[in-house]
């Protein structure tokens, strides 16, 4: 059944037409690369016209790399990983390649599968065109035998012995390779797949070393985005809420002087520090809200974001769609997220309205996606405190968050946070 | 007035008790967490209870949940709730449905003494008392058009969410009841409500209003 199925399904197409597209691009690549070479090197004694011909060379065949990635990601669904990127690899004057691009395993391997292609694609097109076509010819002869000129299957205008049963088990084999077509077809796409993975993608232990790299710069901007938080709150307690405590206990230790000589005064300075307290503890209240709101625990990210947009001095539509909720460092995140992008566009933006849309969370697609978007005037830098230390705290979720604000506006910012 | 009061800070607990009882009031039962609270007003039946959003054992908003349940089993026992944050969602929830005798106020609010009795005893007679900062996000929060309203009859609007009375509105605006009583009238015909007699009636609508969506 499934052999069968194999016929048809889409799978086998589309790697049928990987081989075809193949082939018509390795004849584009083998041709350009190896006469770029050829130029190239034939020409390296006069320096100034040899470099720059490899230098294009290898350009195009970097360009003919992202193409072929391009196919893979078309035809089979697979993408190949990318080579962690290198400053130092590049061009001088935009077409000389640097030293160190020229010893680069990246670079080599591009240039190898730009000439490979061909010869890869010569044999799975053929092989893959072959299967099918002699399958079909054979299951069918039965049909057409006795039209054919001469009266039966012929070679080299010889007719071919044996009659009936010739025809019988031509159409046996036939039948027998079409079945085998699909696998084959699908097979030569893998092993087409493994030729680019190996000349085209950094080995495993590679990419792990990439990853590595990744997670540890991550962690440490984590460990300093907490460490900025810790000494945000300690100021923001020693500046404000300690400030005004100190002043409410001095003017009551002078209202408690004074009261015995003249009560209106110290009737007046216990207004004071009634007003003094009440101011505090509004600042404790914004401070712990900054740190984490209650209702974001109690009630998910829905009501604590309503309040949020409420408490926004430009009106904001908000659209919170997330069926499940995400555990709570990936909720604290989007919060501030959508808390950080609501106080800029209120403090700079100039902006009339703003939306605010959060969707998905744990389940198919498993990312919570939340995009914050203005009408302001733009020019938000993603390299400012406040967008840097939320780009760092989204990191640390192996999240990513993207800032688009031209100037002029208008401004979007959007964020992805896997939830697994 | 009988009072209860369900205060796990032990320092606010004695202070809301002092505050009550100088302004004359008595406090019947006093209680650290919602279990203890809910078994003193089966016991007591107070006319209102004063309950704090956050108790042991989980210090999330078991006071909100206690308060509900007081709200639906002892319709004549008013609930003030007060909390360290207001949040518009907690206030939903608290007049949604049957929203008679219920208050959602900052604890900052304890401060103004004067301010803080009269909220309790709107809330005990049955009236409302929201937090102006609550009426702030639900106004900020409504999906309906209040556009057509004009600066003056948003003010009233806002008071009226606070839970004030006719009288009280006036006093805050410094305008005769008269002109209150036109403006809530414009604001019931721009609305689209009922209209209706008391002033509590009126509050309850005006939040149900603001409060669905």
């Amino acid at each position: 059944m499934s052999l069968i199925r194999g016929l048809v399904s889409a799978r086998t197409w589309l790697a049928f037409t990987n081989h075809l597209v193949g082939l018509a691009l390795g004849i584009v690549s083998f041709v350009i690369v190896v006469t770029g070479f050829t130029v190239g090197l034939g020409t390296t004694p006069l320096a100034l016209v040899g470099f720059p011909v490899i230098g294009i060379t290898v350009r195009l065949s970097s360009a003919f790399a992202r193409v072929e990635r391009a196919r893979f990601a078309l035809f089979l669904g697979r993408e190949l990983p990318h080579w962690p990127a290198d400053p130092r690899r590049g061009y001088h004057w935009k077409i000389v390649p640097t030293m160190t691009m020229m010893q680069s395993r990246a670079t080599w391997g591009e240039v190898g599968y730009a000439v490979l292609r061909l010869p890869a694609s010569v044999l799975a097109a053929t092989f893959t065109v072959l299967v099918w076509t002699v399958g079909v010819v054979g299951l069918t002869l039965p049909l057409y035998a006795t039209e054919l000129p001469g009266g039966g299957p012929s070679f080299n205008a010889n007719r071919i012995p044996g009659g009936t049963a010739l025809i019988a088990l031509s159409s046996v084999a036939g039948l027998v390779l079409l079945l085998a077509a699909g696998p084959i077809t699908r097979g030569l796409a893998a092993a087409d797949l493994a030729l680019a993975r190996w000349l085209l993608s950094p080995p495993r232990d590679a990419q792990l070393q990439a990853r590595v790299t990744q997670l540890e710069v991550s962690r440490e901007r984590v460990v300093d985005a907490a460490e900025a938080e810790r000494r945000r709150i300690e100021r923001d307690l020693h500046d404000g809420a300690q400030q005004r405590l100190v002043a409410l206990a001095m003017e009551l230790g002078r209202a408690k002087a004074k009261f015995a000589d003249d009560v209106d005064a110290a009737a007046a300075l216990v207004d004071q520090a009634h007003t003094e307290a009440k101011a505090a503890l509004v600042e404790l209240r914004d401070l712990v809200r900054g740190v984490h709101p209650p209702v974001l625990t109690d009630r998910g990210l829905d009501a604590a974001l309503s309040g949020l947009a409420a408490r926004c001095t430009v009106p904001v539509t908000l659209h919170v769609d997330v069926p499940v909720r995400p555990r709570s460092a990936v909720e604290a995140v989007a919060y501030f997220t959508v808390a950080e992008a609501l106080t800029n566009i209120a403090k700079h933006s100039r902006a009339t309205r703003a939306s605010v849309v959060v969707e998905g969370g744990p389940g198919p697609t498993g990312t919570l996606n939340i995009v914050i978007s203005d009408d302001g005037i733009g020019g938000a830098d993603p390299a400012g405190a406040g967008l840097a230390g939320l780009a760092d705290r989204i990191a640390g979720l192996d999240g990513a968050l993207s800032v688009e604000s031209p100037p002029g506006g208008p401004t979007i910012i959007s964020a992805v946070l896997p939830c697994g | 007035m009988r009072v209860a009061i369900a205060e796990d800070s032990v320092l606010l607990r004695k202070g809301l008790v002092l505050l009550l009882e100088e302004a004359g009031h008595e406090v019947v039962a006093t209680a650290g967490d919602a279990e203890a609270f809910l078994r003193a007003v089966r016991d007591t039946t107070p006319d209102a209870c004063v309950v704090d959003v956050r108790m042991p054992p989980t210090f999330t908003d078991e006071g909100l949940r206690a308060a509900l349940l007081v709200r639906d089993q002892w319709p004549d026992v008013g609930v003030l709730v007060l909390s360290q944050w207001v949040e518009e969602r907690y206030a939903t929830e608290l007049i949604a449905g049957r929203a008679r005798g219920v208050g959602y106020l900052l604890k900052d609010r304890v401060a103004d003494v004067a301010e803080f009795l009269d909220a309790l005893n709107r809330v005990a007679e049955g009236g409302s008392a929201l937090d102006p900062e609550v009426v702030a996000q639900l106004l900020a929060r409504s999906r309906h058009p209040l556009g057509d309203l004009t600066p003056r009859e948003r003010e009233v609007l806002t008071l009226m969410a606070e839970g004030r009375s006719n009288a009280a509105i006036a006093a805050a605006l410094v305008v005769g009841s008269g002109a209150v009583e036109k403006h809530i009238n414009n604001i019931f015909m721009k609305l689209g409500l009922a209209p209706a007699e008391r002033d509590h009636r009126r509050v309850l609508a005006v939040l149900r209003y603001l409060g669905t969506s």
